[in-house]
């Protein structure tokens, strides 16, 4: 099975669809952190409510609608969260936040409940990337593959704005000294609700691209978040080559881990875990030097 | 003086209800079901049903039923504390309910020691009726292997010689699985291999099933539920194995509570069950009709096992029983003629007797259902250990 070429190929692209699918998660989640120091564990909430609003969508309007819409929905509730609890939160330390958004798990986990119901919904890939291709001697649903293109194509517009652009350069800088940014004229204020909302956005993103491959249930938002966490402490608080790199190890380790060490699954991604922690603290690729 | 007569049997009747069990003409019902959790939507077909069976069989027993309801919420120790507040508070005479067998594990002695008769209208485990059993507890609904085991030699006879196995990594994955290879190696059949993933941890099943395609199995045979059952469904057919190796499994994999939101990829899966809503009978019928009268929805397996409880529960009655012990003994003795087919319990391990029925999904006028392809004999599971005390009362 091993010496198969096949197996490899498969097991590599099962990877990178995980990762790109986490990537799409913690790097809003990382960069929220790194430029706020606001600690947003209802990040996997968004998530979820991202996959039921791209599965209700696409029942009206067809997939696309709902991959469309669904993003800026959940970005449209990051705004009201901001305004209602994050801005007053933000100076209130990490204890108050992580009480707060922890909190806020409950409330999403039960509304909806109360909206969806106890049933997991399922979606229809759409038409265009229904059924398999053959790649490099194996055959792969093209829907996946639809993942990790999504996924690399977020990646390259965030570097080239991350890098290229002004706005890119304020929100480095704030990431750096936000003070200092604020000192020199940049309104932080106004950088720190656009990066939420976006990062909120992608989150819903990262749902509504899921949806067709799991199933929507109310618990998916608590079991995306331990994983997300895990990817940016490895990868290094605040930093997109961090979210990069913490998604890919989390990737393979989580997929080549479930086949050729069975045993031993549950506990690999942990064990990297307290690895990282003990040799390198701040991540493997932190935003600060 | 007339005055005072009346005020003092009405004091006595007062005091009488409060300090007894309960009045022979009332029997005081505790239902324990998860109606928060992940189970809540499975409590709810539970509870609708239970409460249906009530009105349409409670009539003949000619007692009125009390309900009380309490939430377990999945957890064990919540199960645990609800349990001793039915029974020492509320001094319910019967206890009916449990999805989840962590909860039955958890509440099993305190049942079994107060004498409370309990009626398990889901929770599967094989210790329930095996080393664990109680005369207090009779299982109405199934156990894992009684599934399971079935399959093994059906398929066989279907020329399935060799299967590759995948389920969750948890008590009840392994039963259901270890049932039905047990069962498929007997006949002849061989497991080319199997895979455990980490129980709710396990959202993308596509590493396990790369493993399952280049195993040369004849087949592929599954258990999941709920949520994992709809990921790994569509996930076996988005990565298009279903034409070469076709999915079979324990029913549950596409319970009619939730196959409709796997859609297209559920099309052809056989799996078997102790029932599906398409059963051609006029019990069933009756069922279907009144339950989606009531709700609106079809009955799945959960609600079968809510109607059954209640029947049983009325069956008792009939036969007499009117407090604890009573009910206790007669809970075991019943059998009558379900949607489900012939039922009765199995006195060595108080564990219900059913037919299993072997179905395929199938698309239908609207949405999805199930073709019987197979009605399987009733079998009583083996012991495994169980020691019933010779005499109840």
């Amino acid at each position: 099975m091993t010496a198969d070429l096949g197996f490899w190929v498969l097991q590599t692209l099962n990877a990178l669809q995980l990762s790109m699918l986490l990537f799409l998660l913690s790097v809003g989640l990382t960069v929220i952190f790194g430029l706020m120091h606001f600690v947003n564990l209802a990040h996997g909430s968004l998530y979820a409510f991202g996959a039921y609003m791209a599965a209700s969508l696409a029942g009206v309007l067809g997939y696309w609608g709902g991959f469309l819409l669904a993003p800026l929905a959940v970005a449209a509730l990051g705004a009201v969260l901001y305004f209602t609890l994050i801005r007053s939160q933000r100076r209130a330390g990490p204890m108050a936040q992580v009480l707060i958004t922890f909190g806020l798990i409950f409330v999403a986990v039960d509304a909806t409940r109360l909206i969806w119901g106890d049933l997991p919904i399922g979606i229809a890939v759409p038409a265009v990337f229904e059924g398999q291709l053959a790649l490099l001697g194996v055959t792969y649903p093209i829907y996946r593959l639809f993942i990790i293109a999504l996924g690399l194509a977020v990646l390259a517009v965030l570097t080239l704005v991350l890098t290229r652009t002004q706005v890119g350069a304020m929100i480095r800088a704030g990431v750096d000294n936000d003070q200092m940014a604020a000192c020199l004229g940049i309104n932080v204020e106004r950088m720190f609700f656009l990066v939420f909302v976006v990062g909120c956005a992608l989150a819903g993103l990262a749902g509504a691209v899921a949806a067709p491959v799991l199933s929507v249930t109310p618990d998916m938002g608590l079991q995306i978040l331990i994983p997300t966490l895990i990817v940016i402490v490895i990868g290094g608080l605040g930093s997109l080559k961090g979210a990069v790199a913490g998604s890919l190890i989390f990737g393979f380790v989580q997929t080549f881990g479930a086949v050729l060490l069975p045993t031993f699954n549950s506990v690999l991604i942990y064990a990297l875990l307290a690895a990282v922690l003990v040799i390198r603290p701040e991540g493997l690729l932190p935003a600060k030097g | 003086m007339k005055k005072t007569l009346k005020a003092a049997l009405a004091g006595l009747a007062i005091s009488t209800a409060m300090s007894t069990a309960a009045m022979a003409e009332d029997i005081k019902v505790g239902i324990l079901l998860p109606y928060s959790g992940v189970f809540a939507a499975l409590a709810q077909d539970i509870d609708d049903a239970f409460v249906l069976g009530l009105e349409t069989f409670g009539p003949e027993a000619g007692v009125t039923f009390d309900l009380v309801r309490e939430d377990t919420e999945v957890k064990p120790p919540v199960g645990l504390a609800k349990t001793k507040k039915l029974i020492l508070q509320d001094e319910v005479d019967v206890l009916i309910g449990v999805v989840s067998s962590g909860v039955l594990g958890a509440i099993r002695d305190t049942v079994d020691g107060a004498g409370v008769p309990l009626i398990v209208a889901n929770a599967g485990n094989d210790e329930a009726t095996g080393e664990a059993c109680s005369p207090f507890i009779t299982r109405i609904s199934f156990s894992n292997q009684q599934v399971n085991r079935p399959m093994g030699k059906w398929m066989v006879d279907q020329g399935v010689k060799k299967v590759f196995t995948i389920a969750p990594d948890y008590a009840a994955g392994r039963q259901m699985i270890d049932a039905f290879t047990a069962a498929f190696t007997a006949a002849g059949g061989e497991v080319v291999g199997q895979e455990w993933p980490p129980f709710q941890k396990t959202q993308d099943f596509g590493p396990f099933l790369a493993n399952a395609k280049a195993s040369g199995a004849d087949a592929v045979y599954v258990f999941f539920a709920g949520g994992e059952a709809i990921s790994f469904v569509k996930q076996y057919d988005s990565f298009g194995m279903k034409a070469d190796l076709p999915l079979y499994g324990s029913g549950f994999l596409t319970s009619s509570l939730y196959v409709n939101a796997q859609g297209p990829a559920a099309e052809g899966v056989i799996t078997a069950l102790h029932y599906v809503p398409t059963l051609d009978n006029p019990e069933n019928a009756a069922l279907v009709a009144a339950f989606k009268a009531k709700t609106g929805r079809i009955p799945s397996e959960y609600a079968v096992h809510g109607y059954d409880s209640a029947r049983a529960l009325v069956e008792a009655v009939k036969a007499g029983a009117t407090d604890r012990a009573s009910l206790a003994a007669a809970l075991p003795k019943v059998s009558f003629t379900g949607p489900r087919g012939e039922l009765r319990i199995d006195p060595a391990t108080n564990n219900i007797v059913q037919p299993i029925h072997v179905y395929e999904t199938v698309a239908g006028a609207d949405g999805l259902t199930q073709k019987v392809l197979a009605t399987l004999p009733a079998e009583a599971d083996p012991v495994n250990g169980c020691v019933m005390p010779a005499a109840v009362n």
